[in-house]
Formats: structure tokens, C-alpha cells, sequence
């Protein structure tokens, strides 16, 4: 890798003015890239194939990469696997759906509203609540599991809905994201509002949140990803076995050694439920994200 | 309250009016923004009771015996005198693995997170967005999702498919354990952080560095910049520094989060030989096996200093100047 650079560094990093070097540079570029979007994406690849896999293809000497007679065994046996026992694998599906719809929900509400006062509103203490939101940009919420854990259990939230969907609403990258786009928005378009009688919150819904749609999406995306695949709240707040979502039932598929091989095949198959939405949704918005993050700066 | 003002000399007096008069001011601006407090307060209030008060629970508790059941116990300094003295585990394993992970995959993952998107800022536009894509992509497989990916990867049989590799082109002899034996671990779960941490932090690198102007470039040409090096230097990194600062926010965040990756991928708690142990392990020990939460707390205060230690660095180097 490092070799590679420092050849990159005595061809390529010269000025393009002369033809032959430019191309260079750029072939060393592309191949360098190539190699390393394939380290990325293999691991996605095979795990892809896995799941469609036959049994017979998934413990092969020496083992393959590409699926060669697909099937649909594996997500058949993800779901009879549970199907006997007392919650079935559609029950943790079913709650991460609603757990993460109504989260993705209102932390695009919260987030919204909060920017938005953050960004045109100057009220007494805003510069104190954006400097609290970007230093707990910085906050890492696994390292207080504990004392969430207390704040939790002391609410009565054990064992509810709740207990996954509030932890995630405290979201100040969110709230930073947006406040960053809303900045964008002229005051004057607000203030011509204002004079033709419209009321705060209409001015809000009307004008303001049509014009932020990339940063909607791209907290939308990143709250998405951020509950739909999570599994520490299950594990932490909730012992009731029927309330825990589907990120746990696949840790289950996987953690009891006994089972550990046999299942393969439906393990990467639960990946896929996971990891395929979240990759569609991306896929579809990229473009708006990445015009979000050109205001991500914190200046 | 008129007792004292009685004593008040005259200018105090003013003084004192001038700040009761002020204060009347401010009440009557917050209540004129009252429509903006409701706006702000759902944020505010989750805000309060899932980062606050956690933060500040940690820090009371840290003080305190508590088993979770009982009611905490006053000790004083003594988590924290045991902690630096006496935890050996802590000391010998937990801090300097969190210390080692931490900064290959927070400032090695930065500044691989700076280069990526460099080159992937030099291709042409359709291009680009494979590239970023096939980065990106694997981000959205944290946690439980990254060990269903790497376990059979790492497999110690041979059917792994890394062993089944490296014994086909005669690099290994035999099948090596490489998330149980305890001299690759650590190397197994830098590597698998690494390739997970090409997240928003690395987006917004990339859209910073679409966005520099492009007048900018010409204008140094002139000026006498040569290589596409010092125009980074001298023109990218001062255009985008606050995108800098975000990214590097995050990376930080990043090589934090994944505190348990090591019992993720080893699938124990503690790791073999405490060869993958980081404070967050230590703390999930402590916290979540023992239901000893006050000492769970007096580490977690250690890992948020250090945390905001690594956020001042960031500060320093990207933040905004005075007068800037």
C-alpha cells in the first residue's frame, strides 16, 4: 500500500501539463482504486452469495466465493428455524419495523424543529444550545450504556417499545446536520412570509422544510441504519423475549456455539434483511447526502 | 432584600437597577422567543435525559459503591485510587489496547479517510460515485452485522476462507485461529474497523473537497504552486478545514463506538489472554457480568476524559481561529 504511494508520489503528483504523465497518473489511480473498492466489496459480495447457497455449497473445500446453484433455502430455514419456538422470527421483524419507522420518524421531527429555531430564530441562549450540540457531536453513546441503562429502568421503560426508540432521539449530529443546511435558506424569504401574514410554524412547513429535503433524507438515512440494524437495546433494555428486535434474533442465529456452522446459511440470509434496505435507501439518496455533507463543516 | 439595598451606595444602587432593568429586558425577549423554546425543547428534553443526565450519573456514581440493587454507597476516591493502582487488567490491557486501537483506527482511519477521498476526488463524476459507493458501503454494517460478515472469513478451520487463501499460496502452513489466538486479534479488529470506517466522516471529506472552488486552483497556479501536493496543502486543507474538523469528530466517535468489537469477533467476554480487551469491554465486564455500576462508572468517566481529550487535539488542529 505504501509502496504503491510512494510510486504514485514520484510519477503521478506532478502538474498534468504534459499528456503522457497525467495519463499515468490516472491509470496508477484508477488501478489503485479498483483494487481497493474490491477489498471493500468482496466481503459483501460473498456473504450475498451465501445466503442463496445451497447446503452443499456452503462448507465446499476449497471454499467459493460465487454462488453456483442459487436458492432460497436459507431464508426458508431463518424462518422455520423460530418457527416452533414461542416468538417467531416475524414478531422480531414486526418490532424492528415499528421500532425503527416511528424513531426514523421523529428524530427527522425533533431534529427539524430544533435546527430550524437554531438556525433563524435569534433567541436568548441559542449560542449556548449550538455550542452544547457541537460538543456532543463528540458523544459516544456506548461508552454510557450504564447510566442509560439506570435513566432507563429508573423511566419504567423496560420491556416497552420505548426503551428502543428514545436512546436513539438524542441525536446532535442530526440536529448539527441540519442546522448547517438551514443556514442556507435567505432570511428573507422568511421575512417575506412573515409580512404576507403567515404564522411561525406555517412558515416552518411551508417554506423552510421544502428546502432542506437533502438533509431530511440524509437523517433519515443515517437514523435508519443507525436503529434498523442495532441490537444493544434489545440486549440492554429489554428482557422480554417477544419486544426484542430483529438485529438480536440474528446475534442468536449465530452466538450459541453449538449452531454455529450449521446455520451459515441463514445467518447471511438475516444479514441481507438488514443490510439491503439500508443499502437501497442509500443507493437512491446518495446524491442528496453527499449535498448535505458539503454543509457538514463546523465552523 | 430592601434592608441591604438601604445600605447600597448611590452608583451600586444604579448599578443594581440598571441589572434589574436588564433582567426585565431578558425576560420580556424570552418570552417574545417563547415559540422557539417549544421549537427547540423535544430535542432539548431527550437531549437532558439520554445524554446529560447518563453523563452525569457516570461521573455521581463513579464516587459510589452500587450494585444495582442497594442503594449507592458513598466511597470517595476509591474506584479511581483502585482503577490507577490496582486493576491490573486495566492497566496492563484495557488502556493500552484502547490506546493502541484507538489511534491507528482514529487517526490512521482519518487520514486514510483524507486520502480515499483525495483520489476519489480526482476521477470523473460517474466513476466517483462507484468508487465512493464501494467505501461507503460497508459502513452500514456495523456491529453484529460486521462479525456475521468477518466470522466465516476468519474461520480457524480451513474452510476460513482467509486460511483457505493464504494455505493455497503457501504463505501459511496451517490454519491459523485468527480472532481466538491472542497475537492476531488485535490486528483482526483494526482491520475489520478499518474497512468499516469509511462512514459519514469520510462523505463529508469528499463533499468538502467537491466543493473547494475551483477559482481557487487557478489562482495558485499563478501564484507559483506547482505539485498536486502542495496544492493540497496550501489550497484543499485551509478551504475545508471545517469539513476537517466534522470528519475528525467522527473518526474519534468511530474508533470509540466499536468498544466491544474484540468480544464481537472472538465471541467472549473477556477476550483470550485480554488480547482484544478495550475499556469498553472492561466496562460491559464490570458493568453488565459483576453489577459492580459504581466501578463500571469510574471507567467510563476515564474513557469520556480521554474522549474529549482526543476532541481537543482535533480542536487544536482543525478548529476554527481567532479572529477567523
Amino acid at each position: 500500500m505504501s509502496g504503491l504511494q510512494d510510486v504514485m508520489a514520484r510519477i503521478g503528483w506532478k502538474r498534468r501539463s504534459k499528456l503522457a504523465q497525467a495519463d499515468l497518473f490516472e491509470r496508477i489511480l484508477y488501478v489503485l482504486l479498483t483494487l481497493l473498492s474490491i477489498f471493500m466489496i468482496v466481503p459483501l459480495v460473498y456473504i450475498f452469495n451465501h445466503a442463496f447457497k445451497p447446503y452443499t455449497e456452503l462448507f465446499l473445500y476449497p471454499p467459493t466465493i460465487f454462488v453456483r446453484n442459487p436458492t432460497l433455502n436459507s431464508f426458508v430455514e431463518l424462518y422455520a428455524i423460530s418457527r416452533d419456538s414461542v416468538v417467531p422470527m416475524s414478531r422480531y421483524l414486526f418490532n424492528s419495523v415499528i421500532v425503527t419507522s416511528v424513531s426514523v420518524v421523529l428524530v427527522c421531527v425533533i431534529c427539524s424543529l430544533c435546527a430550524y429555531t437554531l438556525s433563524k430564530h435569534p433567541f436568548p441562549g441559542r449560542k449556548a444550545l449550538f455550542t452544547i450540540i457541537i460538543v456532543s457531536l463528540m458523544f459516544v453513546p456506548e461508552v454510557v450504556e450504564i447510566p442509560r441503562y439506570i435513566v432507563i429502568a429508573e423511566l419504567g421503560l423496560i420491556n416497552t417499545y420505548w426503551a428502543h426508540i428514545l436512546p436513539h432521539l438524542a441525536a446532535p449530529v442530526g440536529v448539527f446536520l441540519m442546522k448547517q443546511f438551514m443556514d442556507q435558506i435567505p432570511n428573507e424569504m422568511l421575512e417575506a412570509a412573515k409580512i404576507d401574514g403567515a404564522g411561525e410554524w406555517k412558515i416552518f412547513m411551508r417554506i423552510a422544510m421544502p428546502l432542506v429535503v437533502p438533509a431530511l433524507v440524509t437523517i433519515f438515512i443515517i437514523q435508519f441504519q443507525a436503529t434498523w440494524g442495532n441490537p444493544s437495546t434489545s440486549v440492554l433494555y429489554v428482557m422480554d423475549d417477544a419486544m426484542k428486535t430483529f438485529p438480536f434474533y440474528m446475534t442468536t442465529l449465530t452466538s450459541t456455539a453449538a449452531n454455529n456452522v450449521a446455520r451459515q446459511g441463514a445467518a447471511a440470509a438475516a444479514f441481507l434483511v438488514l443490510f439491503l434496505p439500508n443499502l437501497l435507501i442509500f443507493l437512491i439518496f446518495q446524491s442528496k447526502v453527499i449535498s448535505t455533507m458539503a454543509h457538514s463543516g463546523i465552523k | 432584600m430592601s434592608a441591604s439595598k438601604a445600605e447600597l451606595s448611590l452608583p451600586a444602587q444604579k448599578v443594581h437597577a440598571k441589572s434589574l432593568a436588564s433582567m426585565k429586558q431578558l425576560m420580556a425577549r424570552i418570552w417574545a422567543y417563547r415559540l422557539s423554546y417549544l421549537f427547540a425543547s423535544p430535542f432539548v428534553l431527550v437531549f437532558l435525559v439520554f445524554i446529560l443526565i447518563p453523563v452525569i450519573a457516570a461521573i455521581g456514581l463513579s464516587f459510589t459503591y452500587f450494585n444495582g440493587m442497594e442503594v449507592p454507597v458513598f466511597t470517595g476516591w476509591k474506584n479511581y485510587e483502585y482503577l490507577l493502582s490496582q486493576d491490573l487488567i486495566f492497566l496492563k490491557y484495557a488502556l493500552p489496547n484502547t490506546l493502541t486501537y484507538a489511534l491507528i483506527v482514529g487517526p490512521g482511519g482519518y487520514a486514510a479517510a483524507f486520502i480515499l477521498a483525495w483520489l476519489i476526488s480526482q476521477t470523473p463524476t460517474k466513476l466517483r460515485t462507484l468508487f465512493a459507493l464501494a467505501m461507503y458501503a460497508p459502513s452500514m454494517t456495523a456491529g453484529v452485522s460486521l462479525s456475521m460478515i468477518w466470522q466465516p472469513m476468519l474461520s480457524g478451520d480451513r474452510l476460513g476462507y482467509l486460511n483457505s487463501f493464504l494455505l493455497n499460496m503457501g504463505i501459511i502452513d496451517e490454519p491459523q485461529l485468527w480472532t481466538l489466538d491472542k497475537s492476531y486479534l488485535m490486528d483482526v479488529m483494526i482491520v475489520v474497523s478499518a474497512w468499516s470506517s469509511m462512514g459519514i466522516g469520510f462523505l463529508a471529506l469528499l463533499a468538502g473537497l467537491l466543493n473547494v472552488d475551483k477559482t481557487l486552483y487557478e489562482a495558485a497556479r499563478i501564484d507559483g504552486v506547482k505539485s498536486r501536493l502542495q496544492e493540497i496543502w496550501f489550497i484543499t486543507i485551509p478551504a475545508m478545514k471545517p469539513q476537517m474538523l466534522f470528519a475528525a469528530v467522527m473518526a474519534i466517535v468511530g474508533s470509540f463506538k466499536q468498544g466491544n468489537i474484540g468480544t464481537i469477533l472472538s465471541g467472549r467476554n473477556p477476550t483470550p489472554e485480554y488480547a482484544g480487551h478495550l475499556i469498553v469491554s472492561h466496562i460491559e465486564d464490570y458493568g453488565l457480568i459483576r453489577f459492580e455500576l459504581g466501578y463500571a462508572s469510574a471507567l467510563t468517566v476515564i474513557l469520556l476524559i480521554i474522549i474529549l481529550i482526543a476532541n481537543r487535539i482535533s480542536w487544536k488542529l482543525f478548529g476554527p481561529k481567532e479572529g477567523e
